[in-house]
């Protein structure tokens, strides 16, 4: 079996700049009132994030941690609360129906079941026009010639022009949006949970083929995902999502090698892996305990601290703030604290004792 | 961990096809599959290898008129589950065997309360013992059961309804409905997939608690080889409606032997980092007209041209493990 | 930047299945489901001849000239033999006859009736759909309401006897009342498919309401729609021998299949072949649309996935 490359480490782009960027991203969907005032679910609680040129932020989480609503915020399906959403430094914080239509050229998204984001009514030949006749200047009688271009390069047959999405399988019409989102020459591609449906074998193809495409168009990509084994082998850069706040970002290496976070580490060991390799690589087995939180009413304080192993008593009055524990590894939670009286820059992290 | 000699359910050359237009759907071609008692199995294959069929098939919940069975035997304590009759069969599914669906959500009766839902579950499992049971009776095997799963507060469970429950509560109640009456064997399609990593984890360790300390055999049904190995002592692996191999989760793991396995393990993505493999080149066959010989021949990389022609069977590669390949018996 | 140009000028030659070939495919597959049900076919049976009686009326039936302005007193009251199937009536006509040639007028209600409703409720079951939420959908389904909220008889009948009764005011009654079922049906399906995946899709990269509403919604709701139709000729043929029977629509000597059952009421029972069969003939073309309906939807299911 041939293997794909190993991840690649950052693009050189104009000056490594970023092609994204959220500041205190916030989304609230309101559900109702009670004596108190409105009830909002609070889907995404204040996060900053960046994206450069060319590399792959993997987000994870479970359900409820909010990571399909950053998705759904940056390609304009919702439009955020408050905070900032910037895209080549250009303000995006608005929904899509409001926006340029270089900007929809340019973003694009990969949703997770293809049974559902291709129309079952259309073959793939429609399917496919709908982005060339918009963005591109190609004229109408070159689309068919256009379009088996496109099939090739996510290695479908011509023939499946005619098909519908019924009749081709899980992965192959995943492809088929792959190829949809390609076919704007977008710069950056949204992918939310794209091979969460599929088997492991079709993953692989799957995943290789954005890798390949990654490297050949210069590609960045937002992957949304649960699957923590698969950012280990995808993302440049990782951050874990929980109710909302984003709880750890590093760089996918620093992230296995020492995860900091008690809800990274205890996602990591329950990931089911197929060595022993895998095993002892995983941080000592956390048992999780307890159902996640709803983001209706999260926990006061940390969110995390119900469910956590490690907490201490600050845990459940004050939220913490996202430190920066080394270059590119920054964690969200009581256990690392600045000292008294440092300033931002050059800190010195003390760790409270490990709980695990 | 004393020997499990006695065998309960022993699936032999099991063939089901579905009728289509344009013919018939030729899925299960051939399927050899043994559970003894107390022992936990797991059916790993991919989407369309035809492993919910194999289970739809020994609970004959096939589509009526929609499917036939040409050949083969469903054995099930030594009598033939394809020819039992109504009454038998109703005994079987609900005193021996139970199935744990893959959706809880879509499993449980949304307009029904889990008190009523198990309540029926075992109502008939007494039934089929010519019994009528009491209320209190009932309720007292509902409570125990819902405690066995862990479900907070088991008495006030009862009144609930399935849309007041998270995912991960639901699929501890649907364990809940098959485990309420003592079961030998439990079908449990794909557990916990539909639900968070983390919850996931919890579900698999219950399930894994329950079987041992009932001395439940099951049958595990599922695409994902990390919940097998964590989960199960045997592995069958199935592709394209037939068993391509099968031995103890360990041997199996150490020593991978037909080439579907091996490229299926080769594409899980590792925490060890490494990159993902290609994954496995071609599709699954169609399975109106398959191939006549191996079926995964148009796909290897090893094939021969006596791999079309005939079917190879699963032949004993080394202690407990069998493997259906030309390659591996050479 | 993606560098996916378009600029090749190489024609490609692709060797693509021929569009006739998917085409006679997809038609085999499409027999193959609606024939599943034998009742369908019957039903598909029914209808083919009904519609291609009333087609060739003029030329399979015994006695063409006895549908028009006719008396034979000779001959009037016959029963059913077989020089006349069904009898003849009052006025010496033969009911077979009229009763082929009622198919006739029936079958062209049932055409202009819907050609012109479908079109309107479908258009704005689609739009309230889409619109879900704001002032579209208010105003258009309210409007919807009131139609639906008279009992669809009672508003046929106070049209058609306000306008002169013949066959083009009842025609224009019946259309009135015919859309908003439409509507309500387009409305449900368009108003739950707007929220799925690929309406977002098409949303999110830019296509145009236009687009998406007849492009992406509407493709998905032919089941419904033609189902309905299907059911619907049966429906309207039914309202249309209710209005003939009361004396509106159709006027005599042209046959209608209504008036034609009221015209024999009076002679019951003694010369009861002049209400039975056309009232048996009624029974059967509803019948048959019906039967076919089921084949229809059962043929034109999209599979999800």
């Amino acid at each position: 079996m041939l293997f794909g490359s190993e991840v690649n480490t950052v693009m050189s782009q104009p000056g490594n700049s970023e092609i994204l960027r959220a500041v205190n991203l916030k989304k609230y969907f309101r559900i109702g009132k009670d004596k108190k005032g409105p009830i909002f679910v609070r889907a995404v609680d204040g996060v900053n994030f960046s994206i450069k040129y060319g590399e792959t932020l993997g987000l994870v989480g479970e359900s409820g941690s909010g990571k399909s609503t950053i998705a759904y915020d940056v390609v304009g399906m919702y439009r955020p609360t408050s905070g900032q959403l910037l895209f080549k430094d250009q303000n995006i914080a608005i929904q899509a129906v409001k926006r340029p239509l270089s900007q929809k050229k340019e973003i694009q998204i990969v949703f997770q079941d293809p049974s559902s984001s291709l129309n079952p009514a259309q073959t793939i030949e429609q399917i496919l026009s709908l982005p060339l006749k918009l963005h591109t200047r190609i004229p109408k009688r070159q689309f068919r010639e256009r379009m088996v271009e496109l099939l090739e390069r996510v290695e479908l047959p011509a023939e499946y022009l005619y098909k519908v999405p019924s009749s081709i399988g899980g992965g192959e019409k995943q492809m088929v949006a792959i190829a949809r989102a390609l076919a704007s020459n977008p710069s950056l591609i949204v992918l939310d949970e794209p091979t969460s449906a599929l088997d492991v074998s079709i993953q692989a193809k799957v995943i290789n083929k954005l890798v390949d495409l990654q490297k050949e168009l210069n590609l960045t990509y937002l992957f949304i995902t649960h699957d923590l084994s698969l950012m280990r082998n995808v993302a440049s850069r990782i951050a874990i999502m929980y109710l909302g706040k984003i709880c750890e970002v590093a760089d996918t290496a620093s992230f296995f090698e020492k995860p900091l976070h008690p809800y990274t580490q205890m996602l990591i060991s329950a990931v089911p892996v197929i060595s022993e390799e895998e095993e002892k690589l995983k941080p000592k087995k956390i048992v999780s305990i307890g159902e996640i939180g709803s983001p209706v009413n999260p926990p006061p304080g940390c969110s995390f601290h119900p469910r956590c192993p490690c907490k201490m008593p600050i845990c459940s009055e004050v939220d913490p703030e996202m430190i920066e524990v080394s270059p590119e590894h920054t964690v969200r939670c009581h256990l690392f604290s600045r000292p008294e009286g440092t300033g931002s820059k050059g800190v010195q992290i003390e760790e409270k004792q490990p709980c695990v | 961990m004393e020997v499990k000699e006695k065998v309960l359910l022993d699936i032999k050359n099991l063939h089901t096809w579905y009728r289509v237009y344009g013919g018939n759907l030729k899925v299960l071609n051939g399927i050899n599959l043994m559970v003894r008692e107390g022992e936990s199995i797991s059916l790993v294959g991919e989407a369309g290898c035809g492993k919910t069929t194999t289970m739809k098939s020994i609970l004959r919940i096939l589509p009526p008129g929609d499917f036939l069975i040409p050949k083969g035997e469903i054995s099930y304590k030594g009598k033939d589950i394809l020819k039992m009759n109504p009454s038998e069969i109703q005994r079987l599914r609900s005193q021996e065997i139970a199935m744990i669906f893959q959706d809880p959500t879509a499993a449980l009766n949304p307009v029904f309360t889990l008190g009523d839902q198990i309540g029926d579950v075992i109502k008939y499992s007494i039934a089929s013992d010519g019994r009528k049971g009491r209320k209190e009776e009932i309720r007292a095997l509902s409570v125990k059961a819902f405690k066995e799963v862990s479900l907070p507060d088991p008495e006030r469970m009862l009144e609930n309804y399935p849309f007041q429950l998270s995912g991960g509560m639901r699929q501890r109640a649907c364990i809940a409905l098959a485990i309420s009456s003592s079961r030998n064997l439990l079908l449990a399609d794909e557990p916990g997939t539909s639900l968070d990593v983390t919850i996931q984890d919890q579900i698999l360790r219950l399930l894994k608690d329950i079987v041992e300390k009932k001395g439940t055999s099951i049958i595990l049904i599922t695409h994902a080889l990390g919940v097998a190995r964590e989960m199960t002592e045997r592995i069958y692996v199935m592709y394209a409606g037939t068993i391509v191999e099968t031995a103890l989760t360990k041997d199996l793991f150490k020593n991978p032997t037909h080439p579907y396995t091996k490229g299926l393990l080769a594409s899980v993505p590792r925490l060890s980092g490494g990159g993902i493999a290609k994954g496995i080149p071609g599709r699954i066959p169609d399975y109106l007209n398959p191939p006549q010989g191996c079926r995964f021949q148009p796909r290897c990389e090893h094939a021969t041209p006596s791999c079309a022609e005939s079917s190879p069977q699963l032949c004993e590669v080394e202690k407990d493990h069998f493997v259906a390949c030309y390659l591996a018996q050479r | 930047m993606g560098n996916l140009s378009g600029n090749e000028s190489s024609i490609v030659s692709v060797n693509l299945p021929g569009s006739r070939f998917v085409f006679w495919t997809n038609l085999g597959r499409s027999w193959y489901k609606f024939s599943q049900n034998r009742l369908s076919v019957i039903g598909l049976v029914i209808v083919l001849v009904v519609v291609v009686s009333a087609i060739f009326a003029p030329w399979i039936t015994p006695y063409p000239k006895e549908a028009g302005p006719f008396v034979n007193f000779v001959d009037a009251g016959l029963r059913p033999s077989l020089r006349h199937i069904c009898g003849t009536d009052n006025m010496g006509r033969d009911i077979f006859t009229r009763i082929i040639f009622g198919f006739r007028d029936a079958l062209l209600m049932a055409i202009v009736v819907l050609a012109l409703a479908v079109p309107v409720g479908v258009v704005l079951g689609l739009l309230a759909g889409y619109f879900q939420g704001r002032w579209v959908d208010t105003i258009i389904m309210r409007i919807t309401d009131i139609f639906l909220a008279v009992p669809p008889l009672i508003l046929a009948l106070a049209v058609a006897a306000v306008l002169k009764p013949n066959l083009m005011n009842s025609m224009i009654a019946v259309t009135v009342m015919w859309w908003p079922w439409y509507t309500r049906l387009l409305y449900g399906t368009a108003s739950s498919l707007r929220n799925d995946y690929f309406v977002v899709a098409a949303e999110l990269t830019g296509a145009s309401k236009v687009h998406i509403i007849f492009k992406e919604i509407l493709p998905n709701c032919l089941s419904p729609i033609f189902t309905k139709i299907a059911l619907d000729v049966g429906w309207v043929i039914l309202i249309e021998a209710s209005l003939s029977y009361v004396g509106l629509g159709q006027q005599p000597p042209t046959p209608a299949l209504g008036q034609m059952v009221s015209d024999g009421a009076r002679y019951m029972p003694t010369l009861w072949w002049m209400t039975i069969f056309p009232a048996l003939a009624i029974v059967f073309v509803l019948l048959g649309f019906n039967l076919m309906g089921d084949g229809i939807r059962d043929m034109l299911e999209t599979n999800r996935g």
